[in-house]
């Protein structure tokens, strides 16, 4: 099967350890995958700063490129991304020459974790990680992708990983795209919140599907000089695997 | 336009909420009690979301069809010997209804908690009347009106942001004398109100629905205060947006259900009552019935992207999720109508230039969205009002416009966003510390603390991570990685 990653430009620009480790997963668990060169980002940062004009030429791009991969699936390492990719037929549905094109994309387009667990079937992903860890629920990923088990039904079959649940699961961290640059002043107390939430957990890694929510949680806490362990959910489900340990959701618990 | 409580500006209005820390914990208590009753009493009902699409069903069937369904309901007031005034401004509604105080010589008028007589300022209006005396029955409001008419915070809580001894401070000035034990002062508050009730010449209530096939006004409370403004007073006004109307009882049961559980988590408020104008062998009711029906600005909506903001039951469950609202509470909003209900409706009724600040105050996490029993798609019209403000009216003349519109250029040019790459490293360099970090994993090729331009938002209040080089960015691991695969070299 063949996988178009969707890098996104977050994981670009900044994360190359994010992108790397779900390449190395889903190439682990038989993917073809090909990195279309023409994408760039999804759209958010302009159409939901209420830029749509400028926005359109976005989504052409990111349309055009990651199709152009022909690929079976198209995955990307983060929630609130893939979800704008999703939102393309709404946007686009008046739209001449992209809405069908726009409802192709979005129909092969999955989330990294989504994909592993609802795709492929994967319930153990034959990781090991000796840690204490929670998970931020990001809310694209959640309310507008659907997702709330994928991520969790994986984590909990980590080797020697030990969630502790996150109170406040709800809450969005105060990332919000240009919202976290336009409204510092309510964001920061929003991400303080939230690393509160973190930190009254005892956890000592937070992981996360959205790197963006991991930049503005992680940020805020090296800002107060408070200890944390970022991970992205590829990275923790690339670490120390042992392959004899793989298991799809269809087969029995023991081998 | 009345629905203003501020003529601070935003910013403003956010640092002093940050300063209100009784606010902000109240709040945040609140919310957290009320998602756990909300959802238990969703979950009890069943089916939610199910339940959710039919409530989305009948709102935007009334819309559809508002004229012809205010026409009916206009139509069996009138029948049954009411009268019907359709307001198109605030100002319009509270002169109508002052008039009506002057012509039935009331002197003693008594309320019940209506949003929309706050929107119309219809207190003031009618206090400006000589020897009148009005009284706010609604426990909340009553709490505001005798703290000098403090403004409400919540379209369900008014008073969300007020501590009991506040409260008390504010009874003391009544006469009262007991502790700060909240059921104590209920009691005081109880008697102190039943006198007015039984004086009262005039009653004023909102509406939660009004029935269009039987003339009827469906009215929730838990205190029973609505039901005794409208049965004791001798002419009773009911004031109505435009929008809450429902087709028959049928529908009103579906939505009563759904307005009790999602405003306040329960299967249905203590009271819950259908009535209108005294009828034969009745022996209470008014013998004088008015509705007033208003529009101001409602009628923006219609036909626009924003008509299913009219879908709106009003039952502040969109506030109670909201972490924009958690932090800046009710004042923060300056609108009388705060949180993403609000923050869609404010520029709606009152235009932008007055609550364009509005839609930008939210992180679109959707949690309104995912909640609001109506199914308004609350974060997606936040998104609408952000493109009139930019693309339509271009009302961004700063350095952000022309920053914003660069990005455009730059996520919709590959060769562009392949130059940037090339770049960033090398780019951020004078930005960059070396300085150790408490944060593992994120900060792999160095962090940014002062960042110029929109950059500083960001870096107002947290670290950035600084780029790779070009050549250690993940497209040029994957080259590398893809052409390892083609040459059939191994990697670990």
């Amino acid at each position: 099967m063949k996988v178009a990653i969707f890098s996104t430009c977050v994981v670009d620009l900044l994360f190359p350890n994010v992108g790397q480790a779900m390449v190395e997963v889903l190439e682990r668990f038989g993917c073809e995958t090909a990195l279309p060169t023409d994408q760039i980002c999804c759209g958010q940062p302009t159409y939901n700063s209420g830029y749509r004009k400028e926005s359109n030429k976005v989504f052409y791009n990111e349309i055009d490129a990651l199709l152009s991969a022909n690929a079976d699936y198209i995955v990307g390492p983060a929630g609130s991304c893939v979800a704008m990719l999703r939102e393309y037929p709404h946007i686009l549905k008046d739209d001449p020459e992209y809405s069908q094109k726009a409802q192709e994309l979005a129909d092969k387009s999955y989330e990294f974790s989504q994909f592993l667990y609802n795709v492929l079937g994967v319930i153990d992903a034959g990781a090991q990680l000796d840690a204490t860890a929670t998970y931020h629920r990001s809310c694209h990923m959640t309310r507008l992708l659907g997702e709330k088990t994928a991520p969790f039904k994986l984590l909990e079959q980590v080797k020697d990983l030990k969630m502790v649940p996150l109170p406040h699961l709800e809450n969005c961290c105060g990332f919000g795209g240009t919202f976290s640059v336009k409204e510092p002043e309510i964001s920061k107390q929003m991400v303080d919140e939230k690393v509160d939430s973190v930190i009254s957990t005892g956890a000592k890694i937070l992981i996360s599907a959205d790197a963006s929510c991991l930049m503005n949680i992680g940020g805020r806490f090296s800002r107060r000089n408070e200890s944390i362990k970022i991970m992205h959910i590829a990275e923790v489900l690339n670490h120390n695997v042992d392959t004899s340990r793989i298991r799809y959701k269809d087969q029995p618990t023991t081998v | 336009m009345t629905i203003s409580t501020s003529d601070k500006p935003f910013l403003t209005r956010v640092k002093e909420s940050e300063n209100d820390h009784f606010m902000q914990q109240s709040v945040a208590k609140a919310q957290d009690a009320q998602w756990d009753k909300r959802t238990a009493a969703r979950e009890e009902l069943g089916n939610w979301e199910q339940w959710r699409d039919l409530g989305e069903q009948i709102r935007q069937h009334v819309i559809k069809y508002l004229p012809d369904y205010l026409e009916q309901f206009s139509d069996n007031v009138t029948k049954k010997g009411g009268h019907v005034f359709f307001a198109q401004t605030d100002e319009e509604a509270a002169n109508y209804i002052k008039e009506i105080a002057k012509k039935k010589n009331a002197h003693k008028i008594v309320k019940s908690k209506s949003m929309v007589t706050t929107e119309i300022d219809l207190d003031k209006v009618l206090l400006s009347l000589p020897d009148t005396s009005l009284m706010e029955t609604d426990l909340a409001e009553f709490i505001l009106q005798e703290d000098d008419w403090d403004e409400p915070t919540h379209i369900v809580f008014p008073t969300l942001h007020k501590n009991r001894n506040q409260i008390q401070k504010v009874f003391k000035k009544l006469g009262y004398s007991g502790t700060n034990d909240p059921e104590e002062m209920a009691k005081f508050a109880r008697k102190y109100l039943r006198e007015y009730f039984m004086q009262a010449d005039l009653g004023i209530t909102g509406c939660n629905f009004a029935i269009a096939d039987s003339g009827l006004i469906n009215l929730v409370t838990n205190e029973g205060n609505a039901d005794l403004t409208m049965a004791i007073p001798e002419t009773q006004i009911v004031v109505m947006g435009m929008e809450r109307i429902v087709p028959s009882l049928k529908e009103a049961e579906v939505l009563d259900n759904m307005l009790c559980r999602s405003a306040v988590g329960q299967k249905l408020t203590s009271y819950c009552s259908f009535s209108g104008k005294q009828v034969v062998g009745e022996s209470d009711g008014p013998s004088d019935f008015y509705v007033v029906i208003l529009d101001n600005g409602r009628s923006n909506a219609l036909g626009t992207d924003f008509e299913p903001v009219l879908q709106c039951i009003r039952c502040g469950a969109c506030l109670n999720v909201c972490p924009i609202y958690r932090h800046i509470g009710g004042h923060g909003y300056g609108s009388i109508y705060p949180g993403p209900i609000g923050a869609v409706l404010s520029p709606v009724l009152d235009g932008y230039e007055k609550f364009g600040d509005l839609p930008f105050a939210s992180s679109l996490c959707a949690a309104c969205t995912e909640t609001c029993p109506v199914k308004i798609p609350l974060h997606n019209l936040l998104i609408k009002h952000r493109e009139v403000m930019m693309d339509k009216l271009k009302m961004d003349h700063s350095f952000n416009n022309v920053l914003m519109k660069g990005a455009g250029v730059a996520t919709s040019s590959p060769i562009l966003f392949k130059m940037a790459l090339e770049g960033d490293h090398l780019g951020s360099a004078p930005l960059s510390k070396s300085k150790k970090t408490t944060v593992d994993n994120l900060f792999n090729y160095g962090h940014i603390e002062k960042a110029p331009s929109l950059g500083a938002g960001w870096t107002n209040v947290r670290d950035l991570a600084r780029p790779p080089k070009h050549s250690e960015n993940f497209r040029s691991w994957y080259k590398k990685h893809k052409k390892e695969q083609q040459e059939g070299v191994s990697h670990d």
